[in-house]
């Protein structure tokens, strides 16, 4: 398979050097786990965390005589993250075994899908900052089994083994070498771990593991072919993705420039020491001897089981994204930071739901994202809810409270929960709009005051002064729009 | 009481129905023979207590008129079927005392249809092998043993410990399996019935696997009868297994005494080897004429890429095998031989756990999947299967019912005496057999006379897939026609 040059260079992408202009390209795989109940060929289950060796059954722990048997479900989760990359379903794919020693590799090898994976070429529309709008063409999505976990600090002598992980379903999502920088890189994957979460294939958890990425990165100058990749492997955070490209941009180019050559290798990255280091050389490569896997039959379904999965995909954050600036009227980055989470998005579209939504989008945006930010909290875990901001809303647009009250209510709902309608009626929240209570207020402060009349009616603007005595023992809670009307009235302006 | 231990497995079940005898005396009968026959080496572990205790509820059973299919009927199971809380070791050093906490599908069955365990039997370490010769436990003898002479002679292999104690009355029948023949050739050097089912007939799940495209199980037993009878307990769709088929199983025991007239016999060409001797090539007209005798039709068939069949075998096998073995690696289970990092520590535990054979289909599999070498030799090897498959799907096209071949090249030989030098040598004895595995087909191997020397030389019966009904049908015919034959108790 030969890398096709597909995305043209771009001036403002490049990177200098001591000696000119060079152009990064970087390819991804990302390895997402498959959101399912047990493993892709056992019946343990996935779920995370337990003791070691808790979630192992005979077939991970490779026992002999032990086969696998794939779990369909995991099939339709491969295939509908497939239709979310808009990508090519393979009908018919082949599971390989990777041939290698490792002890958390109980099997002696990995099943993968090497040559024939079940789902084939597919696209990434990728928004970056700036506003721009790439796209990142995919090579293929295969699935294969995870491996257990190695632990070389528990025993002077000893590794541990824990297979909890061994067998548990990946996907691994190849990009072809579209990225030219580490915020494409970035953007790219933040875009597929939206999709992924969208369609509940994969949490994204990158902490956790369920997300990690194998990057790929050349250089050279803008207009030549590409140049020696070296692939840094499993980076897991978004950020260290960045911060991997660039630091083995940065090696590469210094290496070119100083006249030398880029060896071919797997490195590993380093966040701590902001470097790249080399893991093995393509000399040291294993060689993995994939064939077919003879337990196990070619993975074979029909275009009906993809159309049924199609049918029932859940709206993805492309689409989302056009239906909010096109029906709400959001614009582009408000609807892009909306669609980014499907909490986020769900969350936003119940306030919305017959209100005005680019009112329930501030709030959304900026108070409660704002407050939930401030206390390191998840849109999950909000303790105002949809509901709840719903109703806030819906108060400032009967005119039961002001603006200004409306943040004093939010925060109250914020730490002690409760119905906002009820709290503004327990609390004499409500805004004053009794026309006669507000011309008493005012009658007493035109009586009180009057050489501020005089000015006043001299320069207009001042008029400011006496609304906010009126607002000030009203105890704000004066329907400002009112106060207005009625002093200009008074004041004769 | 050895007269018991005489009884074919139908004649057993029949005087246990009738309470002639007890599950327990006849369990106790084949016991006591096994003790008696420790010098054929047979048994890798006897378990009289558990043989004991299955054939007192089997007892209970009949008495109670709850009797099963295989009620009381003491069987041995080759090493290389998981049994659970029983030792399972493949007959090689590096699984040790392993215990599995497991059943296979298969004995599970067996044990589901009232089957009584004596132990397990000996075979080539992970299968492989023709002799029997591999086992870590020692090699097996046959009971046979050449006219006027004392020469231990090998039973065949990989089931050779299932042969020779079907052949010498230490179980009623045995669990085997066949990669390449090992069903089949062991079962034609000691004058006893073996079928290889078609592929996916019977379960893989639990039964350790040496090269997982080929590998099936199946019975040994005294008779064609006796055959039909435990491989009805032992076929069926199993869900834990991806490659298993879900296909009825029909009452094989029925399609003895059906009628062969009509039915058409390929003889094919292709093997009619060279240098193959005389007495193989008579026995082998011999059949084919009491076939006709029966109102079989003979047809000569072509099978062209017969001779790259063995090639291709010795390619495919050690592939899957270098890779199904990776999991014995000193870690999770078995032997482990300590060294100075993890590497150290794979290379000596299977350097010292696994035998000479082992390590060479290993390295030879290792190599044939190796970047470079692949396409040569594994690709192209899969090629050749393909070939082999459509000669035969062309044959049965034809309207062909079954093929009649020899089983074997020879008849047994003696222990030590092949592949000493030359592991082709005694590769050489699957020749008619591997292209069955390869086509994924089935195959039986029936007795059909005594060589010159007075040994038991079988015949192949090769049908169509999930068709063995028909070999159960002609192999009784070839077994009418040629008796039956019993080594002379010499141990």
């Amino acid at each position: 398979m030969t890398a096709q040059d597909t995305a043209p260079s771009a001036p403002g992408k490049l990177i200098r050097g001591a000696t000119g202009n060079w152009e990064i390209v970087i390819g991804l795989e990302v390895h997402a786990q498959v959101t399912s109940q047990s493993k892709l060929f056992s019946g343990a289950s996935t779920e995370f965390g337990g003791a070691p060796n808790d979630h192992v059954s005979l077939v991970d722990a490779a026992m002999p005589g032990m086969l696998p048997v794939i779990n369909a479900e995991c099939v339709r989760q491969a295939v509908r993250t497939g239709l979310g990359l808009k990508a090519q379903i393979n009908l018919r794919s082949v599971f390989d075994r990777k041939n290698y020693f490792y002890p958390d590799l109980p099997q002696g090898y990995q099943i993968s899908q090497y040559k024939s994976p079940i789902v084939g070429e597919g696209i990434v529309a990728v928004d970056l900052p700036n506003g721009e709008r790439i796209d990142v063409g995919i090579e293929r999505l295969h699935l294969e089994q995870d491996a257990g976990k190695s632990t070389h600090d528990q025993h002077p002598t000893m590794t541990q083994v824990d297979l909890n992980r061994s067998g548990v379903a990946l996907m691994e999502i190849v990009s072809k070498p579209d990225l030219r920088s580490a915020d494409q890189a970035k953007a790219y994957v933040a875009k597929l771990r939206s999709i992924l979460r969208y369609l509940g294939t994969c949490d994204g958890d990158m902490e956790k593991g369920s997300l990690r990425a194998d990057v790929n990165v050349s250089v050279r100058r803008p207009g030549e072919p590409f140049g020696t990749r070296c692939e840094i492997k499993n980076v897991n955070s978004i950020r260290f993705i960045g911060q991997a490209v660039d630091t083995e941009a940065r090696r590469q180019v210094d290496i070119l420039e100083d006249g030398g050559t880029i060896v071919q290798e797997t490195r590993l990255f380093d966040p701590d020491r902001g470097e790249t280091r080399s893991m093995r050389s393509k000399e040291e490569a294993h060689d993995y001897r994939y064939f077919p896997d003879p337990d196990l039959l070619p993975l074979e379904f029909d275009q009906a089981f993809v159309d049924e999965l199609k049918a029932k995909l859940p709206e993805l954050p492309d689409a989302k994204k056009a239906r909010l600036m096109h029906d709400c009227g959001l614009s582009a980055y408000d609807a892009d930071v909306l669609v980014a989470e499907r909490e986020t998005a769900d969350f936003f579209e119940a306030v919305a739901h017959g209100r005005d939504a680019k009112v329930a989008a501030n709030w959304v945006l900026n108070e409660l994202a704002g407050r939930l930010n401030k206390e390191g909290k998840d849109i999950g875990a909000s303790p105002v809810s949809a509901a709840q901001l719903g109703t806030i809303l819906d108060l400032i647009g009967e005119g039961v409270i002001s603006g200004k009250i409306a943040k004093d209510l939010f925060e109250i709902v914020w730490s002690e929960g409760g119905d906002p309608r009820a709290l503004v009626e327990a609390r004499g929240m409500k805004q004053v709009t009794d026309l006669g209570a507000i011309e008493k207020v005012i009658d007493g402060i035109v009586a009180a005051n009057p050489d501020k009349v005089a000015q006043a009616q001299a320069k207009p603007a001042l008029i400011g002064w006496f609304v906010g005595q009126v607002m000030k023992s009203s105890g704000g809670k004066a329907n400002p729009q009112a106060v207005n009307d009625l002093l200009k009235r008074k004041l004769g302006l | 009481m050895t007269d018991l231990t005489s009884l074919t497995l139908a004649g057993a079940r029949e005087r246990l129905r009738k309470k002639d005898i007890t599950a327990l005396e006849l369990a106790d009968a084949h016991i006591a023979a096994v003790e008696g026959a420790r010098a054929l080496n047979a048994y890798v572990l006897e378990t009289p207590d558990q043989a004991r205790e299955m054939a007192k509820a089997s007892d209970a059973k009949l008495a109670a008129g709850e009797g099963r299919p295989l009620e009381g009927i003491p069987l041995g199971i080759k090493d290389l079927f998981a049994t659970k809380g029983v030792r399972t070791t493949a007959c090689s050093k590096i699984l040790g005392d392993f215990v599995p906490t497991y059943e296979s599908t298969i004995t599970a069955q067996l044990w589901r249809d009232g089957a009584v365990m004596l132990g397990k039997l000996n075979n080539d370490e992970f299968a492989m092998g023709s002799s029997n010769e591999t086992s870590h436990f020692g090699p097996v003898s046959s009971p046979w043993r050449r006219k006027g002479a004392n020469t231990p002679l090998v039973p065949g292999g990989s089931s050779g410990g299932s042969a020779s104690a079907v052949a010498a009355h230490l179980c009623l029948g045995a669990t085997a399996t066949d990669t390449g023949g090992s069903i089949r050739q062991p079962a034609a050097f000691t004058g006893t019935v073996g079928i290889k089912p078609t592929y996916g007939r019977c379960s893989r799940w639990g039964v350790v696997a040496f090269a997982s495209s080929l590998d099936q199980a199946g019975p040994i037993a005294r008779d064609v009868r006796d055959a039909a009878i435990l491989m009805r307990a032992m076929s069926g769709y199993d869900p834990k297994d991806s490659t298993s088929a879900d296909v009825p199983v029909p009452d094989f025991e029925a399609a003895l005494g059906q009628s062969v007239k009509g039915m058409k016999i390929g003889i094919p060409k292709e093997y009619r080897l060279d240098g193959i001797a005389p007495e193989i090539d008579t026995l082998w007209q011999q059949g084919a004429a009491w076939l006709k005798a029966a109102g079989a039709e003979l047809v000569e068939v072509s099978l062209p890429h017969t001779k790259y069949a063995l090639p291709a075998y010795y390619i495919v096998a050690p592939a899957e095998a270098s890779s199904n073995l990776a999991r014995y690696d000193g870690v999770r289970y078995g032997l482990r031989i300590p060294g100075g990092d993890v590497s150290d520590m794979y290379q000596r535990t299977r350097a010292d756990g696994f035998g000479a054979e082992v390590r060479r289909r290993v390295m030879i599999g290792t190599y044939v999947l190796s970047a470079g070498y692949y396409d040569a030799y594994y690709l192209q090897a899969q090629k050749v299967r393909t070939l082999i498959k459509r000669d035969f799907e062309r044959c049965f096209a034809q309207g062909i019912n079954a093929i009649l071949t020899p089983a074997t090249p020879s008849a047994a030989f003696g222990i030590g005496e092949k592949g000493g030098a030359d592991p082709i040598e005694m590769y050489l004895n699957d020749v008619f057999t591997v292209t069955v595995n390869m086509a994924g087909l089935p195959g039986i191997a029936v007795p059909a006379g005594l060589s010159a020397e007075g040994l038991p030389l079988g015949l192949q019966l090769i049908g169509r897939p999930f068709d063995e009904e028909t070999l159960f049908s002609l192999g009784a015919v070839i077994e009418d026609a040629a008796g039956h034959f019993t080594p002379e108790k010499w141990w």
